[in-house]
This record gives C-alpha cells, sequence and structure tokens, in this order.
C-alpha cells in the first residue's frame, strides 16, 4: 500500500479499478508494397470506417456538447471527404509503391504544413483537424483502439496525464466513478468536470499514478487529495464504511436540498450554483440551488473556428435562463486570454497570460468580442432576472468602461426595435488584490460584487493555481486571502451593496462558517456541493460565526484555521473527515 | 466548357464557413469545375479543384478578390450559373 499526496479536485471518496487513459503513439514505418491496388483498397475501407466514426461522434456531440463541440467533426467531414487529398494518397500509393499507411500519414503531414504554413490562424486550426483525421485513418489502418476511453466498459477511475475537453467529450461519463490525473490542478478541465458531475478527482498526482496498470484497485480520497495505490483489505473496508457514511449524510442532506438556508437565528443566506451549460442547470435545480451565481460564457468559444454570432448566444443564454425562471442568474462576460487555445480570435501568445490583457481587457479593446455578447445578453434577459457581471476588473475606470459598451448596446437594440432587458443589476468579479483593496471605490459603481478566491489566491500569495510545486501556497485558507474577503464584504456593504462568491471557496464546508461570519450573502458553487452547504447553514448561528471569523483572521496558517473550524463546528469535522 | 468571373464581396473571403458551403455546392454538379485567382502580390495564377475543401482553403482568396469558375461536363452551365450566384449573394451571410 502506498500512498500519494496530490491536490483536492473534487470532492468525495471513491474505490474502483484503474483506467489508464493512454494515448498511443502511431507508428508508420516506410514500407514498400507491390499490390497497389490492395493498398488503395484498404484505404478506402478505412476512410469509410472513419467516416462511419466521424458521423456517430457528430451525433452524440449534437446531443451531449454545444453545437460548437459539434461543427468541429462536422469539419472532419468534409477533410475526409476530400478529392484532392484523396487524390494525393492515392497517387503516392501508386508511384511510390508504399502503403497505405505511411501515404496517408505524408499526405496528411504535407497538407497540415501547407495550412500551418499560411501564417493564419485560421489556417493553423485546420492545420491541426487534418491531422486529427489523417490520425483517425492511421489508426483504423494498425488497428489501434479508435479513442482511449472504447475499451472501458466497467465502472473505473480514470487516470490519465490530464484531459482536455475532447478527450472528455467521448467518455461514457456513466463508467467514471474517478478521476485521477498526474498533471493540472484544482481548476484544470478535470476538476471542473468532475465537480460538475459530483465525482471525486485528485489533480497533480504526480508521475507514479501512471505506471498502474489498467484493472488494479486504488483508492481516491478527493476531499484530501490522496491517492491509495495497490491498497490492504483493511484500508478498502475502512473507505467502504466512510462513503458509506458520505452518501448517508448526502441522502439526508438531500430531503432537505429545496428548503431555504435559514441560519439558527434567522439569516437568509443565498445558494447559487456555478454552471457553464443547460446540463450545469439542470443539475443545479434538482440540488436545490436558488439561482446561478456564476454562468461561465467561455463553453461558447472554445473548440470552435469562428466567433459565436450574437443569435447563437442569444439562444444558449436564453435556453439557460428559461430553466430559472424568475430566479437570479449572474452571467460573467468572456474570461479568456493567451493561455487558452482559441485560435479564431487572434491572441497573441504573452509571456504572462495571467497577468496579461485577458478577461474584461480584452473585451475593452475588442468591440467585436464584446458586443455581440453584451447584446445577446440584454435580449436574452427580457423578463427573467438576469445580472451581468464583468472578470478581472482591477481599477474603477474599467467598470466605467464596460458600463459605457453596455449601454451603447442597449441604445443600439433600442434603435433596432429589438427588446432588451432594462434595470439589470450589474457587478464585477473581485479577483485581483487591487480591486479588493479599493473594494469601497469600486463599490459605489456596480449594483454588488461576487468573490473569485481561485484568482484571489493565485494573485495575492503570488502562486501559479496551475503549478503543482507552489499549490500549497495557493490556498483560499491563508489569512492574507481572508482578510482581503473580509474587506471586500465590508467596503460593499457599507455602500448598500451584496457581495457573492464563486470561488472554490465558497463550496468548502470548512469554510462555510467563516463566510458567514464575515457576512457573505451569495455562495455559488458545483450544483453537487449545493444540498450540503445549505444544510451547513442550516446549522449554525450567523452571530455566533462572527466571532469564530474574527478568531480565524488571527491565526496564521491553512491548517491551523481549518483545525480551529473544526474544533468549533464538531459536526463539519465529521462531514469533511 | 463554360466559365464567369466573379468578384469574392463577402468579409472573410472564401474561407471558413464560406469556403464549405461553396465546396459542398460544387460536389453536386458531375461537372469537373475548376476555381482560379490571381496572387495579388506576385499576380501569379492559382487554381484549385472546386471540389476540394483543401485546395479551395489554399488558394487565399480574400474579399475584393475575382475569382474564376472553369466548369467542363454535362452540367457544366449550371454548375457555373449557381457557383458564381452563391459568390454574389456572399454566401446568403452579411
Amino acid at each position: 500500500m502506498k500512498t500519494l499526496s496530490g491536490i483536492p479536485a473534487s470532492r468525495g471518496i471513491c474505490i474502483g479499478p484503474v483506467f489508464q487513459f493512454l494515448r498511443q503513439e502511431l507508428i508508420v514505418a516506410e514500407c514498400k508494397v507491390d499490390d497497389s491496388q490492395k493498398e488503395i483498397k484498404r484505404l478506402e475501407e478505412a476512410i469509410q470506417i472513419a467516416k462511419d466514426q466521424i458521423s456517430s461522434i457528430y451525433e452524440k456531440a449534437l446531443t451531449e456538447a454545444s453545437k460548437a463541440d459539434a461543427e468541429i467533426f462536422q469539419a472532419h467531414l468534409m477533410i475526409l471527404e476530400d478529392p484532392e487529398l484523396l487524390s494525393e494518397v492515392k497517387k503516392k500509393i501508386e508511384t511510390e509503391h508504399c502503403s497505405a499507411d505511411f501515404a496517408m500519414k505524408e499526405t496528411a503531414q504535407t497538407f497540415s504544413n501547407m495550412m500551418a504554413a499560411m501564417a493564419d490562424e485560421y489556417f493553423a486550426a485546420r492545420a491541426t483537424d487534418i491531422m486529427d483525421v489523417g490520425n483517425r485513418v492511421l489508426r483504423i489502418l494498425l488497428g489501434v483502439a479508435e479513442s482511449p476511453t472504447a475499451s472501458l466498459k466497467a465502472p473505473s477511475i480514470i487516470v490519465a496525464d490530464d484531459l482536455t475537453p475532447s478527450d472528455t467529450v467521448l467518455l461514457d461519463k456513466s463508467l467514471v466513478v474517478g478521476f485521477c490525473t498526474a498533471r493540472g490542478s484544482a481548476t484544470s478541465h478535470t476538476a471542473i468536470l468532475a465537480r460538475g458531475l459530483g465525482i471525486p478527482a485528485v489533480s497533480g498526482a504526480g508521475d507514479e499514478v501512471l505506471a498502474q496498470t489498467t484493472g488494479s484497485t486504488m483508492i481516491l480520497d478527493g476531499t484530501k487529495g490522496q491517492v491509495i495505490l495497490s491498497p490492504t483489505e483493511n484500508a478498502i473496508q475502512d473507505y467502504e464504511k466512510r462513503i458509506e457514511t458520505a452518501k448517508t449524510m448526502r441522502d439526508a442532506s438531500m430531503k432537505h436540498a429545496h428548503e431555504a438556508a435559514l441560519t439558527l437565528d434567522g439569516r437568509q443566506v443565498e445558494v447559487v450554483a456555478n454552471i457553464g451549460n443547460v446540463e450545469g442547470a439542470h443539475s443545479s435545480v434538482q440540488n436545490g440551488a436558488e439561482g446561478v451565481g456564476l454562468l461561465r460564457t467561455e463553453f461558447l468559444y472554445l473548440e470552435r473556428s469562428t466567433l459565436p454570432t450574437e443569435e447563437e448566444q442569444y439562444q444558449a443564454y436564453r435556453a439557460i435562463l428559461d430553466v430559472f425562471g424568475q430566479m437570479p442568474v449572474v452571467l460573467r462576460t468572456l474570461d479568456v486570454g493567451g493561455d487558452k487555445e482559441i485560435p479564431y480570435m487572434g491572441l497573441e501568445a504573452e509571456s504572462n497570460s495571467f497577468l496579461g490583457q485577458r478577461a474584461l481587457r480584452l473585451c475593452l479593446v475588442r468591440p467585436d468580442i464584446f458586443k455581440p455578447q453584451l447584446r445577446a445578453a440584454l435580449r436574452a434577459g427580457v423578463d427573467r432576472n438576469l445580472k451581468i457581471m464583468f472578470p478581472m476588473v482591477a481599477t474603477a475606470s474599467e467598470v466605467r468602461d464596460a458600463r459605457k459598451v453596455l449601454e451603447e448596446c442597449r441604445a443600439e437594440l433600442r434603435a433596432e426595435g429589438k427588446p432588451c432587458a432594462e434595470n439589470i443589476e450589474i457587478g464585477i468579479m473581485v479577483e485581483i488584490p487591487s480591486a479588493a483593496v479599493v473594494a469601497d471605490q469600486l463599490a459605489k459603481e456596480v449594483d454588488f460584487f461576487s468573490i473569485g478566491t481561485n484568482d484571489l489566491c493565485q494573485y495575492t500569495m503570488a502562486a501559479d493555481r496551475t503549478n503543482p510545486k507552489v499549490a500549497s501556497l495557493s490556498n483560499a485558507f491563508y489569512p492574507a486571502v481572508l482578510r482581503l474577503i473580509k474587506m471586500i464584504i465590508d467596503a460593499a456593504h457599507a455602500e448598500d451593496k451584496w457581495v457573492g462568491m464563486c470561488g472554490e471557496l465558497a463550496g468548502e464546508p470548512l469554510a462555510t462558517p467563516i463566510l458567514l461570519g464575515l457576512g457573505l450573502d451569495e455562495f455559488s458553487m458545483s450544483p453537487p456541493m449545493v444540498p450540503t452547504v445549505k444544510q451547513i447553514l442550516r446549522s449554525l448561528n450567523a452571530e455566533e460565526m462572527k466571532a469564530l471569523a474574527d478568531k480565524v483572521l488571527q491565526l496564521e496558517t491553512p491548517q491551523e484555521i481549518q483545525e480551529f473550524v473544526k474544533e468549533q463546528v464538531p459536526f463539519i469535522a465529521e462531514l469533511v473527515s | 466548357m463554360k466559365e464567369t468571373t466573379v468578384m469574392v464581396n463577402n468579409k472573410v473571403g472564401l474561407h471558413a464557413r464560406p469556403a464549405s458551403l461553396f465546396v459542398q455546392a460544387a460536389a453536386k454538379y458531375s461537372s469537373n469545375i475548376q476555381v482560379s485567382c490571381k496572387d495579388p502580390d506576385t499576380k501569379e495564377l492559382r487554381e484549385a479543384n472546386a471540389k476540394s475543401i483543401l485546395g479551395v482553403l489554399t488558394l487565399g482568396v480574400f474579399q475584393g478578390m475575382d475569382i474564376t469558375i472553369k466548369a467542363d461536363g454535362e452540367d457544366e452551365a449550371q454548375a457555373v450559373e449557381v457557383l458564381a450566384e452563391l459568390v454574389k449573394n456572399n454566401f446568403g451571410e452579411d
């Protein structure tokens, strides 16, 4: 038995067989073949199979993922049907007497290089598409499994280096009991996906997890961020008991999920969800969320070749708003920067993209991106409880600039005679220390704040949240971060504005008493955490937690703070054990 | 053989969705269809199979450039007419 420490990425415990998610390398050697006709026949058969595969993935992506994801596969289909590509491959087989595999690989490479050389972001993306398609045909010719997950047949813990959105589109989520990645962080794609599904996950567990064979048993503790390899019978029994206890507690909190989060002394706290698509919206409602504290809009922009149109965005936002009726939905405008792969936006790579021209900074210089989104949101918000929030605000003038663009959009829509939402609340994410420091000034410019603890923590502690080496510093329980949170809440309340929190800390049971004590008005988290946090809030006395929060701010380390909370509120200690 | 020359006026030129609409339309005809344009810098003539998305994309046709559509086969007249119309209508966009 061996215990490894990683980063807690999604709460919960699971025991299961390992499934190694391996991307096989495709090795193709050059070899001479006498029977060219036979090779051409092999090629044609492989292409037909590839077409069938892509068509079925396309159908699947249409129902499961966004339309934008699906579009990529349609582009793949067109490449596969391309007469130039096909005649090139065939010509190569006939004149050079090489195998179908080799001819396919070489030709895909040539076309891909040609596209990549055109020094245009759009073509760079097509270059990747051609290689993807070429590799699919190669896998078929070589008899390599279509996707690493094709052989996933029983419920398993997915173990991988790291996973991308395209890796997980094809994953049968009903067969995933946990995620364990060697790299990645608490905020990587895998972590966000796992939290949305309510599945335990550990990130950054190190290369040793990749050496575990498929089928071997592993215990994953996503709450503590631990991975246990080759567990003893005793350890398995112990964890099975914990899983059972957790399930009982979860079932109990689920029973009251739809009741309000009213503290013992009668303070009503809003508990809402972080979502990024319509599935998340449904999951929120099932888990008793009272609305949305963070609607991420990036999903509309990723993995596609052109900007989403205003109409497309309007449809997507409206579909989500419709799920919530009159419940509040806080839409965050586009939050991307040079670290995200959005080739068609033509973003320049920056040496430090977390400190670069991202999120609102980017939107303010790119009205071609910003305005369609704001117009779509204003139109979608008609007769709904929509609120708009700007991410990555450092100064008050940025808020004024953003509001000006919003007013321009409203004026345009009115002039065009299109209905648009009036009197909607406008807020900002407080996630940059400078914004926290001048929160008193910013509070005059907005209707609400939402504290983004992931970035606030990263910028305050100067610790890259994607770097496992400094993961211990990337902890929002540090008093430096908690004191900033107090400043933000106090500044907003002085101006009679409300404050929410949509970072990870809001869904962390050990933080609930502290945040309640600091006066947080709205807690926003991944939908599966909603019932638990509601239950905790209902068991606490808000007045008493003020004293607890005051003491916590005087402690020095996250460990001391967490121990203190467990001591003061023993029932939470049980919940997180 | 039939041929006609039209100016590409839509914003992105023969790229992205317009390129794929063009290729899909060309694929409906049995005629052999070629599309060509002059390189704006070198004035060199570039030509591609109109039924090939890769060919059409690598032509690099941007807004304001003239393209020549040439068809040879049974349905050549209709092919040239429909494809030219598609370009003139800005591919049904903007």
